[in-house]
């Protein structure tokens, strides 16, 4: 199931690749940073609108990382070897979740704190949007590779790809930004991130496997 | 058991069954709309409270169950489709997802009509909108997937995938969407019990949500033999069809 192989190639590939990863991460603050000039300062406000706006955010970032995910790989014939070789599929597509949390996730929850200072969000808030995004973006990975995958061999990406997967972040983009809400009120929010946890485990035993196939269709 | 089946699982077969089975389903179809949304939208009391503007319900129910009925057919053709390697299904597949998309666009439009003079908006953000909106998403998803391929049988394949991850998502979008908002009215005819609706509206509600379902079957008969025609134009037996 894991293969350090794989991994060790796709981080070597994120370190060389740098505006792969950097520009989503940029793209995130950029974003972040515009709503405050679209719909004014007030502290208020922005404390109001913060959950909804980190979460949207996170998906258009992670959205704008995934779309090149595969496409690499398709068209130097690394996927083709590998369906038609013995080494398992699952495998690799595992290790490009995991390289993709790595890469865009991952750096989400280090600028958690910064975004809550941006935003003006409180305590126990920036905490549930810490943990919020801890399980969320695994998920959003999970999503993305999939998306990815479906449209690695068509003509046109970019747009199409936003199309299929947008509608699968909603569930998402909904229990995350409430628990964030939630904690901003002073309630508890453990019954979100319960269900946010379902959610990427379902995701995580089903997921790889629609991938796997995706690619299969893709080569054959 | 499903041996009886096979069959048609050949192209040939399958597109003869279908044109045998068209014209019923066409005349049925025609025959069954007429019916109910005359009798729906003629001659059914007004409501005590909606007045006559109720009366869209016979259009807006069928196409809204419809619309997820059609889902429903889709994918369960993908999954016949990935699961037995079947061409044809493939094929079902696509030719269902745009008459779903277009119920869907069409319960949206009565339900945004009914909307207006009823809760004094065109369009609210409630579950039961916003689910059928993403289910519209979906619908446009598979089509556009399948619309970006060079390759026909990798595009068909691929939004076939597509399909069945989401009937998957389907129930997690709508139970999400649901706990986020609620402001539609609960289902009236689902509790079989005793429907809280009046029979002289329901029956032709009833023989309306028929009708679309049989012009689903029909459309899908249509849609299909024009799309084994397509893919198959390079065997004998379309050549010898289409004379050429």
């Amino acid at each position: 199931m894991v293969n350090m192989v794989f991994i060790q190639r796709e981080l070597r590939l994120l370190a060389r690749q740098k505006a792969d990863w950097l520009n989503p991460i940029l793209f995130f603050i950029i974003v972040l940073s515009l709503f405050p000039l679209g719909v004014g300062p007030e502290p208020n406000m922005l404390r109001i609108i913060a959950p909804g706006i980190v979460w949207i955010a996170a998906l258009l970032s992670v959205l704008l990382a995934s779309e090149r995910l595969f496409k690499d790989d398709y068209r130097n014939g690394v996927i083709e070897q590998l369906v038609a070789g013995r080494q398992s599929l699952l495998a690799f597509v595992l290790a490009k979740t995991l390289a993709n949390w790595l890469s865009t996730g991952l750096p989400l929850i280090l600028l958690s704190p910064v975004v809550a200072l941006l935003l003006g969000l409180q305590q126990p808030a920036l905490a549930a949007m810490a943990l919020t995004l801890l399980l969320g973006t695994p998920l959003l990975s999970l999503l993305s590779v999939l998306g990815s995958a479906l449209t690695m061999a068509a003509d046109k990406g970019g747009i199409l790809l936003a199309l299929l997967i947008l509608p699968l972040y909603i569930p998402l983009l909904i229990f995350a930004s409430s628990a964030i809400e939630a904690a901003s009120i002073g309630l508890g929010y453990q019954g979100q991130l319960a269900i946010l946890l379902a959610m990427l485990l379902l995701a995580l035993a089903l997921v790889p496997m629609a991938v796997t196939s995706a690619l299969r269709i893709n080569v054959s | 058991m499903f041996k009886w089946l096979d069959p048609y699982a050949k192209s040939e077969t399958l597109y003869h069954f279908c044109g045998k089975l068209l014209p019923y389903l066409m005349v049925s179809a025609l025959a069954l709309l007429l019916l109910g949304n005359i009798w729906g939208l003629a001659f059914t009391p007004a409501d005590y409270q909606q007045g006559d503007s109720y009366r869209i319900i016979h259009i807006h129910v069928p196409s809204a169950i419809m619309s997820m009925g059609a889902y429903a057919a889709m994918a369960s053709a993908a999954f016949v489709a990935l699961v037995w390697q079947i061409k044809v299904a493939h094929w079902a597949v696509l030719a269902i997802a745009p008459i779903g998309a277009t119920y869907t666009a069409i319960a949206l439009i009565t339900g945004m009509a009914w909307g207006k003079p009823m809760w004094g908006a065109w369009w609210v953000w409630d579950a039961r909108l916003t689910s059928e909106l993403i289910l519209l998403f979906l619908y446009l998803g598979v089509i556009a997937l399948n619309g970006a391929f060079s390759d026909r049988q990798v595009g068909a394949k691929v939004s076939s995938l597509l399909a069945l991850i989401g009937v998957i998502n389907l129930p997690i979008i709508h139970f999400s969407v649901e706990w986020w908002n609620t402001l539609h009215q609960g289902a009236t005819i689902t509790k079989f019990a005793r429907p809280s609706i009046d029979p002289s509206m329901l029956w032709p509600l009833l023989i309306s949500i028929l009708a679309f379902a049989v012009l689903l079957m029909a459309l899908t008969c249509l849609r299909l033999r024009t799309a084994i025609l397509v893919n198959e134009q390079h065997r004998p037996w379309v050549r010898k069809l289409v004379g050429g």
